[in-house]
């Protein structure tokens, strides 16, 4: 056989996107699962930016939803390692699936007058929020929406002052109204 | 059920998994266990002289008999010395089931006496594990870390059991197999191939001219041997198996390329390097196989079988993935290929192939400078390899003596070459050929240590001379931390930084006051006659101190993120890979 080769030839490595995801596992309801779970990312150097944990329809199973920003391939093979757990049921990646998309806020602003407090009334009518709570100089809202609604929202009100907020992390479903259309 | 301690129930579940041996050390939290165990008195226990020896005993148990092992140790240190053993478990998936004690459960969290949280320690090195709250769950659990521990990939499980917990009564009945399958509804061991890719990898074994086999661990523990070889000799594939591999394929066939990596020989290195297509079996692409990934076999499309979808594409991209058991999907793809293979049309190609490959085996064989003055280390392994006609079961520690027993015994059946491949522990080859020995008591079990490896779980010796286990220690003794001194040599400029073991015990002293009879030589003439006094002794453990050249390199190597084109030669120089990439 001859040799007919010049150069160096290369295997291509495959790089992928930096780019947030949403990870939604379904698990068994049981103590040491999300140790488990945070176990592997961060042993992967990721930092986990938002992560809920609730119950589902079923009494022994609860649902994670996490949100990761990382490389493509290398958050491929971490959803490979966490089905491998015992105790995860279903791991999906969400981030490139039509899904509906919520986080839950409640933001106490500062009120001291009566204008402001028109003000953060009307915002809050405009995005649905609700007003939860109100004493003499603040106000708490409550608004759920997906992160870019409750960005906006606090776009809108951070003139006013905020005294203290909480968001839950994100929870997800798969829309499944636009994969039947597809599908068909 | 009648009434009885938590600490029967173990013992009884033990026995329903058909558990014959034992390896451990009791300790205050797990006495009632160890009550029990005397009580019953079904199960042999071997008394191990240190955790980590108990862990790595029972993973050469396993190892060498395909069954899964178990190791028992106490809370706090008893446990924390395991997590070597369990760490090494969980690198090559072998399957060993370690129980320890624990506090009991009203002091857990309570910085008590001898607690430690084992199971938070050992999440990232275990398969899965358990902490025991109710004694109901007990048999349970068990149960379920057998099934876990053997099915899929297989690996080390660890129940962590309060001590309340064996003390506790209960009726509780040991659950079915069935239970034990509908209990666990996350995970689902059992993968059957796809058929349209296991007929895109007929395609492509039909089509290529220059395949290779790569066969790892997994083709072991799927006991796919015969599928492997039958494949092979069908499509005259040549076969290249890793650490873990040896023995799937036998390395005396004609088609054996032996081992491929950083220490692999040259024609099996040249062969991947060259190949148009290379079928991974049951192997991880680890990279002391690869070296630098993008210039691994880097004219080939790739086939990989694995059990574990976390390993495809891992390291490199594959064109064929095949997620299953490794063994049904060479059944099914023998059968796709004989379907599509009306007449051989290879045979002209793979005839140009296969006398590359010769051409290759003949430039570089494995060799070394022969001495009739001082024992080579490799001249050692051909004569272990001689006096026991290639038939001893060989357990290794880490180092350059683990390489020269790859390059210079030849494997011919599975679960023979026992030696720790990923985690690369030293200390492992005394333990786990103890354990080696105790699983397959029919075979000659030799254990060939570097004198550094050795001194890291010497006081096994005791153990093996108190239950009369009669193994061969080889100490291929260079005075060295052998392996890092070659680094140093070859990479440091010979800046020999804290490797001399000159200082050391009297090796013959040694094992004679632990027990076992002690030989030593530093000739080439004396030592077969050596070997075979030693091959003979078999009511007691033997070791031999064998005085080697004290700076032979471990050669051919390819160095650490280097290419197999960068490969050193066993005369120590550089050798530009031939290339012979042909278009179409």
């Amino acid at each position: 056989m001859e040799n007919i080769l010049n150069g160096k030839p290369k295997r291509e490595i495959k790089k992928g996107e930096i780019r947030k995801h949403i990870i939604s596992i379904l698990v068994n309801n049981e103590f040491g699962v999300l140790a488990r779970i945070s176990t592997l990312i961060a042993g992967k150097g990721y930092n986990i930016e938002s992560l809920s944990v609730g119950d589902t329809s079923e009494a022994n199973l609860s649902r994670i939803t996490i949100e990761v920003k990382g490389d493509d391939v290398v958050i491929d093979q971490m959803i490979k390692q966490l089905r491998r757990l015992i105790d995860t049921v279903k791991v999906r990646d969400l981030t490139d699936t039509p899904r509906v998309e919520r986080e839950l806020m409640l933001i106490k602003l500062h009120a001291p007058t009566h204008r402001e407090r028109d003000d953060i009334l009307r915002i809050s009518q405009i995005f649905r929020g609700k007003v939860v709570d109100m004493a003499q100089d603040s106000m708490i809202i409550e608004l759920t929406g997906d992160s870019e609604k409750i960005k906006a929202f606090l776009n809108l009100v951070k003139p006013f002052g905020i005294k203290e907020l909480a968001t839950t992390g994100k929870i997800t479903l798969r829309r499944d109204s636009v994969l039947e259309e597809e599908q068909s | 059920m009648a009434m009885r301690k938590g600490a029967d129930v173990v013992i009884e579940t033990l026995l329903k998994e058909g558990v014959d041996t034992v390896f451990g050390i009791p300790g205050g939290a797990n006495m009632e266990i160890y009550d029990a165990l005397y009580r019953i008195n079904k199960l042999k226990h071997i008394l191990a002289r240190h955790e980590q020896g108990a862990g790595h005993m029972a993973e050469g148990y396993a190892k060498a008999s395909g069954k899964v092992g178990v190791a028992l140790a106490t809370s706090g240190p008893g446990a924390t010395n395991l997590i070597t053993a369990i760490a090494d478990a969980y690198m090559d998936s072998v399957p060993v089931v370690f129980l320890t004690g624990q506090v009991p459960t009203f002091l857990i969290g309570n910085d008590a006496f001898q607690e430690v949280d084992i199971v938070g320690m050992t999440r990232p090195v275990t398969k899965h594990n358990f902490l025991v709250k109710r004694v109901e769950d007990l048999p349970l659990m068990i149960r379920q870390a057998f099934y876990i521990a053997k099915t899929g990939r297989p690996g080390p499980v660890l129940v962590d059991i309060p001590k309340d917990i064996t003390q506790t009564m209960t009726d509780v009945e040991i659950p079915s197999d069935e239970d034990v399958i509908s209990s666990l509804p996350g995970y689902k061991p059992h993968i059957e191939g796809n058929p349209q890719q296991i007929k895109k990898a007929a395609q492509l074994i039909l089509e290529t001219k220059r395949p290779v086999l790569y066969i790892g661990g997994g083709a072991v523990s799927a006991e796919a041997i015969s599928e492997i070889t039958e494949l092979a000799e069908l499509m005259k594939i040549p076969v290249a198996t890793t650490n873990m591999g040896k023995g799937a394929f036998d390395e005396r066939h004609p088609l054996s390329l032996r081992m491929l990596g950083m220490h692999g020989t040259y024609y099996a290195n040249m062969a991947v390097y060259n190949c148009d297509l290379l079928i991974a079996v049951g192997s991880r692409f680890d990279d002391r196989v690869t070296g630098k990934v993008d210039e691994f076999a880097p004219f080939a499309k790739i086939i990989h079988i694995d059990i574990d979808p976390a390993s495809i594409s891992k390291n490199i991209t594959v064109d064929v993935p095949i997620v299953g058991d490794i063994r049904s999907v060479l059944v099914r793809l023998l059968e796709e290929i004989r379907n599509k293979n009306s007449k051989v049309v290879y045979e002209e190609d793979r005839k140009a192939w296969l006398e590359q490959i010769d051409a290759w085996k003949k430039a570089y064989p494995l060799s070394y400078k022969p001495s009739d003055k001082v024992i080579k280390p490799q001249f050692l392994i051909e004569k272990i390899y001689e006096v026991t006609n290639g038939e001893a079961i060989i357990a290794t520690g880490v180092g350059q003596h683990q390489m020269w027993s790859a390059m210079f015994y030849k494997y011919s059946f599975p679960r023979q070459f026992i030696n720790s491949g990923g985690l690369g522990t030293m200390g492992f080859g005394l333990p786990a050929g103890i354990g080696a020995k105790v699983a397959r008591p029919d075979r000659d079990v030799f254990i060939i240590d570097g004198d550094g490896s050795f001194l890291m779980t010497m006081q096994e010796m005791v153990t093996a001379a108190h239950f009369g286990i009669p193994i061969k220690v080889i100490i291929l003794n260079n005075a060295y931390y052998g392996m890092v001194r070659q680094w140093q040599e070859l990479f440091y400029n010979k800046r020999y930084s804290e490797v001399d073991l000159s200082f050391q015990p009297d090796f013959v002293k040694l094992a004679e006051s632990c027990g076992a009879v002690g030989f030593r030589t530093d000739n080439p003439k004396e030592l077969p006659d050596i070997l075979l006094k030693a091959k003979n002794i078999n009511d007691k453990p033997v070791l031999i101190d064998v005085i080697v050249d004290r700076e032979e390199n471990c050669l051919p190597m390819v160095p650490a993120g280097k290419s197999y084109k960068d490969m050193l030669i066993s005369d120590g120089k550089n050798v530009e890979a031939e290339t012979m990439y042909l278009v179409g």
